[in-house]
């Protein structure tokens, strides 16, 4: 009897010991060393460190510039044969359609832009303290650039006000109309405006100009050619900002964030890059992808021979226009007269976009060297404000002589002396003026949207279809993700 | 010390004096095979006296009365009683070993089973098995010798990784069997092949009882015990091997090569590069330039015995493993300690421990994928030589021709440093307690605690313009910290009443793995020296961040249930019920069950089937249908969490910000497999003929589509933020297993056994919700689209690119298909011929197909032992059919080498029609098509060993029971119509698997071996 109580009294002792401690409390478990997202916002410091991420986005805008110059006619798509990354080589030919991993990398990364200045604006309640209309304005510029990009390569785009996008809502929140886009745009560039410091705090920062250049361009695209002026003028005034003398300086390592410069993508090479995530790359990408083949010698390295410029682009230039050189390489000559030797791509030319290619490095730079080139992306440049202030003015019919006047200041720049101005007005200036901004920004990735807007684009780019290729195509699996609930594009 | 030598004359006199006693030796044998047996129990019918055999089967009684009679015993054998009589002095006892192996004990988690009453598919393999394969890693065994386990390896670099695979490829995401050791949940790939006494593979719904961990199936590892009652026995193994490599790819030689490329640049309208071929002769053989012969040497000990109340076993061992590239730059070493103790500590009480330690390292080279060492080996022109007139390594020109990756391999192994060191300890300690007679409390503590600590050094180096060119040397060093433990409770219940058997088992395990990671670089090691590479000195200041950390800590609380039920063990049935609670899982989905049923019916018991004298002495047919889980998913993600990437630049310096990271998922929970299976065992002709057969389809719901493609609006593609992990899929693999094997004696002196399994397996994508229908995975050549995907109906991974129809032969026949233009470049006589498979008149990214799976259509093992005196021969061989592999190893660049198929190329028309014509031009003939599709099944010859054993009567005086010397080679030959390396080779992953950038080829092993008992 005694040995059966020991039994039941041991049986139960561990059963009940062992079945009750372990319950479902067991795998509650916090994650350490972790934040939750839904959980943030509690200081100035998490909102700054939340607009840093949201800046970290402009890095990937490389394809933007490299996919946008290779649209136009300024260059060919290059790269080592014609099959090397299809998605460019089929956007060069205009045959370019709904399945585009690099048109799909577009979309998403300036839609991450997007999203991540939204989480800011979803808590931009939450926290109060110093400073926070400086940073709700820098998240609003952010949103207003990305926006633009996404405006401008796919039309109307779905939009969510301040909150962030949420899964399902790729079904139910419709594709904006490009007028809601801008006006979207317009809304976040006038706040900024009115709430970004004119000096930035730290170089790299949007600043009051940047959003006023931006919001010009916003108008411009539009044709509201008054308010453009208006914006554009402001930043003129401002006299924050002037023409650097050598046009060719400004695109070296010691011209990046010049008196030039309004706004600019910063890149560094002190960070290693891989295929696997080109968009974490703290380098410019595009410059390694535009690189000479093969390259070795003075001055620069070699690269993946992307993005090569056209003889007719080269012969475009006037005699003693110094932006001739500074704008494309003829690598021949420079190979003969510097004892370099050099590699040939595909749809090889002979020419490289100068502005953009990869330097010489310090030993600081990380590897892969293709993938982190150093070079800040001048994103917007005083020589742009003033083309658009011109344009702005002559195409609203606004003053000639003032749109003269600031076109001239960019044509004696680029040859050194007042020999070369312009003194046509209306219609022939409004060519010049358009003339004059693919010189002065070839190789800057604005040119096919300028010949969109301008409706030029049939004309200059062969296989370029009216009522089509205004637009990008919306990347096939977007369209299958939303269920019908985003219409394609015409003629995709 | 006097008086006790006192003491032992006069007992000794005493024995003489008092009874006829003498000293019998003898040897226990199995009668079909001769083999001795370890372990027989005797009994001393006169005194009660009980001894048991060694490890040879023999045994010595000391001072036995001659007029008894001895009883033998032995698990799985008829007993047999022997009468002494006087003249006896050594005998032979052979026992029957009638239907021997149904009486094996068969573990299957949280119990065991005899082998005849198993009612799931469950295969073992034995420590003689391991024996014979001599794996230098205990998965290797599994390569054909279990129906329905695949095998394979990520190349043949020493301490590779070793996939296993049980009943084909079910997930996209980890295929990875869970190895339970001695209980508790461990590591296959750590563990000393010499330690373990057998694998039991658990593959349908009988490792339900691992709930969420058993869908990919259960191994369950024994690790070798002490025999009580056994004086100490010790064992000695040691071999030495010399590794080759099994295979050299046709490359040109220089001669070939100059006019291969002076004919592609003519045909690309330009110069040619070599205007005198002659001299050139045969070039630099860089295949043969880094493949050497390497060594290999083991050693393990062992020593294990018993007393009545304890038994144990001690074991050592040390493997060093060279690599046939790099040598020591890839070299493998593995050291390991074991203590194994059981002991009744009363009663009712019994205790056991095993602990095991294992120290071990590996270096690494670049061996698979684009640069690696290989691959530069097979693309490096045969016309440059390995060094300058200097006697440095020669550049490999920065030319478009050659690209910008392919470096001179010699270099590249000269110059890669690293070094991985682990250290671990794992065991289990576990005691019984008899509460009753027919029950029984377990309790098991398990644990792995080990820490890696691994170094690399990249040293400053120009390879002249290439990617692999360092600009400042860094080391980085990293420290690794893993633990598990699990704890086991359960109660045994045993009951036997009248002819129903009843066993419950009702337990509760609680499972939780934690660890911690931390590495960091220092830049600028002094004189660029793996010799100084040390953070401690190189001290130069970091442009980024330099340190990085991780931390883990995830859990599971499960529940479960088994009952077993048979009639005269002729009806069975178990049923079992598993639940599972896992930090693994999403909020709303904590909690899963796991139930599964098996049965049997013993048809050869029935009275109607006249008992088993007959040819049929055993037919078993059973089936089991369950459903189990998979948890091998990763964490958290049902938590957004902000560890995403935010750096920017401001003020010309790097600046960090925080992002989220994942989308989460609160409905993540674990992958489903529903198993089902019909098997049935047979035996035949006086058991000498075993068969095994089984058909079973699996079906795995609920996949987890990791980063399934979402809506690119919510961020994913952020630096450091990827999409939800979603259970999304669907994968059904069915098929077939059959074993035979059969084992004879033909006399005393000659023995046979021959095994033979096949397993056929289909493989069907069944659902992929993820809004495009298919997962994309794998790479070919360069900025190329990937090559493999999962798609509904469809294999998993199969591959996706364009038909060919062999070669144009002239304009004509060009000018008459669909333009290929949008290929690359428009066809030219010479070029492939793409099949338009939608008709639409034009070749396109839509014309691309079904071009080949990597999956076998069926698996083979087979092996066969002769046993004839004192030699014995064993052999192992496996075949794959149907798999196809893509050939990835050749760079697509104008100037690279190539294999020696180029030289049936096209050079006009009718003179080729599978070989494109080369040129300098742009061609469509690289693109993913099946021209690079390749089938790759293949018939290996894994092992043949000769082994001869002196006659242990001539060695007694040394005290030694075997003494044997064996040769063999490992990786013999492999049959195969495949180019490349290694047919048998992959990198494993789900979705890309199949594709052959150069694996490091596995090597063909000679050895010499010696084992010896004492």
């Amino acid at each position: 009897m005694k040995k059966y109580i020991f039994i039941t009294v041991t049986c139960i002792t561990l059963f009940s010991t062992v079945f009750i401690s372990c319950n479902d409390e067991f795998v509650e478990r916090d994650i350490k060393y972790s934040i939750d997202s839904e959980n943030f916002f509690n200081s100035k410091s998490d909102y700054d460190k939340a607009l840093i991420a949201t800046y970290d986005l402009l890095q990937s805008t490389y394809i933007n510039v490299l996919m946008g110059e290779i649209a136009s006619d300024n260059t060919l798509a290059g790269g080592e044969s014609p099959t090397d990354v299809i998605g460019f080589q089929q956007i060069d030919d205009m045959t370019h359609t709904p399945v585009n991993d690099n048109l799909k990398n577009l979309w998403d990364w300036m839609f991450a832009g997007v999203q991540r200045a939204n989480y800011i604006l979803e808590f931009k309640d939450k926290t109060d303290f110093e400073g926070k209309a400086q940073i709700i304005a820098e998240a609003r510029f952010l949103r207003a650039y990305y926006h633009f990009e996404l405006v401008k390569w796919f039309g109307g785009i779905p939009m969510n006000g301040d909150k962030r996008f949420t899964t399902g809502d790729e079904t139910s929140v419709k594709r904006s109309s490009v007028q809601e886009v801008y006006a979207s745009i317009e809304a976040d560039l006038i706040y900024a405006s009115q709430n970004l410091a004119p000096t930035a705090s730290e170089t790299g920062r949007a600043t009051q100009g940047a959003a006023l250049a931006l919001l010009g361009k916003a108008y411009l695209f539009q044709n509201k050619y008054s308010q453009a002026a208006a914006a554009l003028e402001q930043v003129i005034v401002s006299s924050k900002y002037s023409l650097v003398s050598d046009y060719a300086s400004q695109f070296e390592m010691e011209g990046e964030n010049g008196k030039e410069s309004i706004f600019e993508v910063q890149y560094t090479d002190v960070e290693g890059a891989g295929f696997g995530c080109l968009q974490c790359s703290e380098g410019n990408v595009a410059v390694g992808f535009s690189g000479v083949r093969n390259y070795t010698g003075p001055k620069y390295t070699s690269g993946f021979s992307f993005n090569i410029p056209t003889k007719e682009t080269y012969n475009a230039f006037e005699v003693g226009d110094s932006r001739l050189n500074a704008s494309l390489l003829d690598i021949a000559a420079w190979a003969a007269a510097n004892n370099a030797t050099f590699g040939k791509g595909n749809e090889d030319t002979g020419y490289f976009n100068q502005k953009y290619l990869p330097r010489v490095r310090t030993t600081n730079a990380a590897g892969d060297l293709n993938l982190t080139n150093p070079n800040n992306y001048r994103a917007i440049r005083y020589a742009d404000v003033l083309l658009m202030a011109a344009e702005a003015l002559n195409r609203g019919a606004i003053n000639d002589t003032k749109a003269q006047g600031y076109l001239n200041q960019v044509r004696d720049r680029a040859f050194g002396d007042a020999n070369h101005r312009i003194t046509s007005v209306g219609a022939a200036l409004t060519d010049a003026i358009l003339k004059e901004r693919r010189l002065e920004f070839v190789g800057e990735g604005f040119r096919f949207f300028d010949l969109v807007r301008t409706g030029k684009a049939a004309n200059a780019i062969t296989g370029f279809v009216v009522g089509k290729h205004e637009l990008f195509p919306i990347p096939l699996q977007e369209i299958q993700f939303s269920n019908g609930n985003w219409n394609q594009n015409p003629g995709y | 010390m006097k008086s006790n030598h006192l003491l032992i004359i006069f007992l000794l006199f005493s024995a003489f004096g008092f009874a006829q006693k003498k000293d019998v030796a003898g040897t226990v044998k199995e009668r079909s095979t001769g083999l001795p047996l370890y372990g027989v129990n005797i009994l001393d019918k006169n005194t009660g006296n009980t001894f048991s055999t060694d490890f040879d089967g023999k045994f010595l009684l000391k001072g036995i009365a001659t007029e008894t009679t001895l009883v033998f015993t032995y698990v799985g054998f008829k007993s047999r009683e022997y009468k002494l009589t006087a003249a006896d002095s050594n005998i032979t006892i052979l026992l029957e070993d009638e239907a021997k192996t149904l009486n094996e004990v068969v573990v299957i988690g949280y119990g065991s089973v005899k082998k005849k009453n198993v009612t799931g598919a469950v295969s073992v393999v034995s420590s003689k098995t391991i024996e014979e394969l001599k794996p230098v890693k205990i998965e290797q065994a599994l390569q054909g010798t279990v129906a329905g386990v695949n095998v394979t390896t990520v190349g043949g670099a020493p301490g590779a990784d070793i996939s296993v695979r049980i009943r084909g490829i079910s997930t996209n995401g980890e295929n990875k069997p869970i190895a339970i050791i001695d209980g508790y949940q461990g590591d296959l790939s750590t563990l000393n092949p010499s330690d373990i006494e057998s694998l039991t593979v658990l593959k349908d719904a009988q490792a339900a009882i691992y709930g969420t961990i058993g869908a990919n199936g259960i191994i369950l590892v024994t690790t070798k015990t002490g025999k009580r009652n056994s004086k100490a026995k010790i064992s000695f193994n040691t071999q030495t091997g010399i590794q080759e490599a099994s295979r050299i790819l046709p490359t040109l030689s220089a001669t070939e090569y100059a006019l291969m490329l002076n004919e592609s640049y003519a045909n690309g309208g330009n110069s040619l590069p070599f205007p005198n071929v002659s001299g050139l002769g045969k070039g630099t053989n860089w295949q043969k330039e880094i493949l050497n012969q390497a060594p290999i040497i083991s050693y393990d000990l062992s020593i294990s015995g018993g007393s009545e109340n304890i038994s144990y076993a001690v074991s050592a061992s040390h493997l060093d493993q060279e690599g046939i590239i790099g040598g020591d730059k890839s070299g493998f070493e593995r050291n390991t300690g074991r203590i194994a103790l059981s002991a009744d500590v009363s009663d009712k009480l019994k205790m056991k421990t095993n602990i095991i330690y294992t120290l071990q390292s590996r270096k690494t080279i670049n061996d698979n994928g684009l640069g690696s060492v290989l691959f530069n080996a097979l693309n490096v022109p045969s016309t440059l030589a390995p060094y300058d007139a200097n006697g440095n390594y020669t550049l490999v020109p920065s030319t478009p021709g050659l690209g910008i990756e392919i470096i001179n391999p010699l270099a590249q192994i000269e110059n890669t440093y690293n070094d991985y060191e682990l250290k671990k300890i794992n065991g289990n300690i576990g005691l019984d307690y008899k509460l009753t007679d027919s029950f029984v409390l377990s309790g098991t503590l398990g644990y792995n605690s080990q820490s890696g600590q691994s170094k690399t050094f990249a040293k400053q180096i120009s390879y002249g313009g290439k990617v692999f060119d360092v600009n400042r040397s860094s080391v980085t060093q990293g420290a690794q910290f893993d633990n598990n433990y699990s704890v086991d409770v359960y109660g045994t219940y045993t009951k036997k009443i009248g002819e129903h058997n009843v066993v419950g088992v009702l337990g509760t395990t609680v499972f939780k793995e934690y660890g911690n990671g931390l590495y960091a670089t220092g830049f600028d090691v002094p004189y660029n020296s793996w010799d100084y590479a040390d953070i401690s000195l190189a001290v130069g200041l970091p442009t980024v961040a330099p340190n990085s950390s991780y931390v883990y800590d995830e859990r599971r609380l499960s529940y479960f249930a088994r009952a077993q039920y048979d009639f005269k063990g002729k009806y069975l049935l178990s049923a079992m019920l598993r639940r599972d609670s896992s930090t693994k899982f999403g909020p709303n989905n904590r909690i899963g069950y796991f139930p599964s049923l098996t049965a049997g019916w013993v048809i050869s018991d029935e009275s109607f089937f006249g008992g088993n004298e007959g040819t049929v002495n055993f037919l078993k047919l059973r089936g089991s249908y369950g459903v189990l889980g998979n948890d091998q998913i990763p964490n958290n993600g049902y938590v957004s969490q902000l560890n995403g990437e935010a750096t920017y630049i401001f003020n010309n310096a790097i600046t960090q910000g925080l992002a989220t990271g994942q989308i989460p998922n609160p409905d993540l929970k674990w992958e489903e497999a529903q198993k089902f299976d019909v098997g049935v065992d047979l035996k035949m002709f006086n058991n000498k003929v075993n068969i095994v057969a089984d058909y079973f389809i699996d079906t795995r719901a609920d996949l987890l589509i990791p980063s399934i493609p979402v809506s690119g609006i919510l961020g994913t593609a952020a630096p450091g933020a990827s999409a939800p992990t979603i259970n999304a899929g669907s994968v059904r693999n069915s098929g077939i297993e059959f074993a035979i094997d059969y084992k004879t004696t033909f006399s005393n002196e000659l023995t046979m056994s021959l095994g033979y399994n096949v397993t056929f397996l289909q493989n069907e994508v069944i659902e992929v919700n993820n809004g495009t229908g298919f997962i994309e995975g794998g790479s070919f050549g360069v900025g190329q689209p990937a090559p493999s995907r999962m798609q509904v109906g469809k294999p998993l991974g199969y591959f996706y690119g364009y038909k060919t129809n062999g070669i144009f032969q002239n304009q004509a026949e060009v000018d008459a298909a669909p333009s290929q233009i949008a290929l690359g470049a428009e066809a030219q006589a010479g070029d492939i011929r793409y099949v338009d498979m939608n008709n639409d008149g034009v070749i396109n990214t839509s014309d691309r197909t079904d071009i080949g799976s990597p999956i076998a259509a069926s698996t083979m093992g087979f092996n066969m032992q002769f046993g004839y005196k004192n030699f014995d021969f064993v052999t192992y061989l496996f075949a794959s059919i149907g798999n196809d592999m893509v050939r990835n190893y050749e760079r697509s660049l104008t100037d690279v080498n190539r294999l020696d198929y180029v030289l049936d190329r096209w050079t006009g028309e009718g003179t080729s029609n599978s070989a494109p014509r080369v040129t300098t031009s742009a061609t469509s003939n690289n693109v993913f098509s099946d021209y690079f599709v390749e089938d790759a099944s293949f018939l290996r010859i894994q092992n043949i060993q000769l082994g001869y054993s002196i006659n242990p009567n001539h060695l007694t005086k040394a005290g030694i029971t075997k003494f044997r010397v064996y040769m063999g080679v490992n990786n013999l030959y492999t049959f195969t119509e495949y180019k490349g390396y290694d047919p048998g080779a992959s990198s494993g992953a789900p979705i890309g698997a199949g594709i052959d950038y150069g694996f490091y080829p596995i090597p063909r092993t000679y050895l010499m071996g010696l084992n010896i008992n004492f």
